[in-house]
């Protein structure tokens, strides 16, 4: 297996990582499903497609589907705008764009509740005209926007800065004019970056609990996310409920883990295939 | 997943010839989007944080940070980070070191595998000790047999913490360890270095400022965690409640400038976060320039 090497330290430092993960990781993860055995599939199958839980699943999905799609647009925007251009305040706007990884989710939650609510600074400008963000599914919206902004405009970023301009030479010279260069000629080689940022942002806002869960109102069937419905069937000790909807919710992850995987090995296979 | 994005690189604005840029109007039009959509989005509630904690005035915010339950809040805190910080760095340093310094099959999933705490949900974080560790989980009956408590106290907030934190100063320093090679490393075993100071004098000088950035990016990450923390603590004032969670029962009892009082500091490690960051960034372009003099 590991090609022979003089560097010393192969087996010793793969065989502790290996542990690490399996103790604190691996085998945590599989008591879910090992959990999930224990009821009957009939059982299990009751669980997981409860309305309520059902409804659960269609306010997560589409929540986080709507916050990563407008990620994406306004992630390519301001990529596009710190790669490209200079312009006063450049250097802050790159920094803070970092802070939905930085600030912990509970924080946000209450600043965003606070902003959106009735009384609040954008609440209150939205109430006449009949909108209500806290407490609605906008609210969750919200919340998964601010949580998913890095992660489209720091994987496109590096993308844009390396593109070659004797790509959009041609094009001009070709007689293409700005807008039709930039769909047809740059956009093409960003969206695998796109969608790799996409699917991070829709990933992190399905599990995301801690800044909705203020923000969301918590209704049932409503604005119910699926994690909130594991802690409240945990908090009614009711065990088993709250392993089967994780289990499901697992298993998309997973999904969504490997895609993330994939399209990474296909963007950084066309990027050395590139350079 | 924040660590697959979070890989800095330096950004430089290449001057553009006027064909291949876009008119002024569109330019300005473009930058005011991104403008307002961060600050709209980012700044504003940054704002709003300091505006609701200082409401009732300086004595409120005061009283707030001070109160014996936030100290005790912030003594858990501390002490979670701690000891969570160090033990994921000696993994992320021992896992770097295998990836990127020898070829294995499997190294691919590896790497994926070791992402796994960024696409699980924090609550199912937190529910899989509850499993383990509570009351009616596998392990319940012997620990309760030998008095340890596990779930709702201290140690199932480390371990949940753990967890969570798993994956961030791995993927700083992995991609970085990758580029540097294994030359050096190679000539310092051939003058007869040992295996640990191959890694003290050849390794580190060359990853410190990486692995500072992981350390600091998993130290917010740790002192922040909301979901996980939440499932395993049982909230015991003054016992199991860390900042985070302090942060939410203030709220919930319509405390709103203690909340935002807490909050606010919790949001001073959030720009203390960056501002590490950035210097990182700016020791790593130095470093770029001296071993790159033709730039």
């Amino acid at each position: 297996m590991a090609k022979r090497s003089i560097i010393p330290g192969f087996r010793l430092t793969l065989g502790l990582s290996l542990f690490y993960l399996s103790i604190l990781v691996f085998i945590p993860l599989a008591i879910i499903f090992i959990k999930s055995f224990e009821l009957s599939a009939a059982e299990f199958w009751s669980t997981v497609t409860n309305p309520r839980v059902v409804a659960s699943y269609r306010v997560s999905f589409i929540t986080a589907l709507c916050a990563a799609l407008i990620n994406t647009v306004f992630g390519l925007i301001v990529a596009w705008v710190l790669v490209r251009y200079s312009f006063p305040g450049k250097k802050l706007l790159d920094a803070v764009v970092d802070i939905p990884f930085a600030l912990p989710t509970a924080v946000a939650g209450i600043a965003l509740t606070a902003l959106y609510a009735k009384n609040g600074w954008i609440g209150s400008l939205l109430e006449p005209l009949g909108i209500k963000a806290a407490y609605s599914p906008l609210g969750i919206i919200i919340a998964l926007t601010f949580i998913g902004i890095p992660f489209v405009v720091r994987t496109v970023q590096p993308v844009i800065e390396d593109l070659e301009k004797d790509m959009e030479e041609a094009a001009v010279m070709l007689g293409a004019y700005r807008l039709r260069t930039f769909f047809q000629v740059i956009l093409p080689t960003l969206y695998p970056a796109l969608l790799t940022g996409f699917t991070l942002a829709f990933a992190r806002g399905i599990g995301e609990y801690g800044s909705v869960v203020f923000i969301s109102g918590n209704m049932p069937m409503v604005t119910e996310i699926s994690p909130l419905l594991i802690m409240t069937k945990l908090e009614q000790y009711d065990y088993a409920g709250a392993t089967a909807i994780a289990a499901v919710m697992l298993i998309v992850s997973f999904l969504l883990l490997l895609l993330i995987n994939l399209l990474q090995w296909r963007m950084n296979r066309r990027m050395t295939a590139n350079s | 997943m924040a660590g697959v994005v979070s890989y800095h690189r330096s950004s430089h604005t290449a001057v553009r010839e006027r064909h291949i840029n876009e008119a002024p109007a569109v330019r300005w039009l473009l930058i005011g989007i991104a403008v307002l959509f961060i600050g709209l989005m980012i700044i504003l509630p940054l704002a709003v944080v300091i505006a609701e904690s200082l409401k009732k005035g300086a004595g409120v915010y005061f009283d707030a940070i001070s109160h014996p339950d936030a100290m005790a809040a912030l003594k858990l805190t501390l002490l979670t980070a701690l000891i969570v910080v160090p033990l994921n760095a000696v993994f992320g340093l021992l896992v770097a070191w295998a990836i990127s310094k020898f070829k294995f099959r499997g190294k691919q999933l590896l790497m994926t595998l070791i992402d796994l705490p960024f696409a699980v949900s924090p609550v199912i974080a937190g529910l899989v000790f509850v499993l383990l560790f509570g009351a009616q989980g596998y392990f319940g009956p012997w620990l309760a047999e030998h008095d340890i408590k596990i779930i709702f106290a201290v140690p199932g907030i480390i371990i949940a913490t753990l967890f969570i934190t798993v994956p961030f100063v791995a993927r700083e320093i992995i991609p970085l360890m990758q580029q540097q090679g294994i030359t050096e490393e190679e000539a310092a075993v051939s003058l007869g270095a040992r295996g640990f100071q191959v890694f003290w004098r050849v390794t580190l000088p060359n990853i410190k400022w990486g692995l500072l950035y992981g350390l600091i990016l998993c130290n917010a990450r740790a002192m922040g965690e909301f979901g996980a923390v939440s499932v395993v603590s049982g909230h015991i004032r003054g016992r199991t409640n860390t900042l985070p969670l302090h942060v939410e029962i203030l709220y919930n009892e319509y405390q709103f400038s203690a909340a935002f009082a807490i909050a606010s500091l919790l949001m001073l490690l959030a720009i203390v976060t960056l501002i590490v960051k950035a210097i990182v960034e700016w020791k790593e372009q130095n470093q770029l320039k001296r071993n790159s003099p033709s730039h």
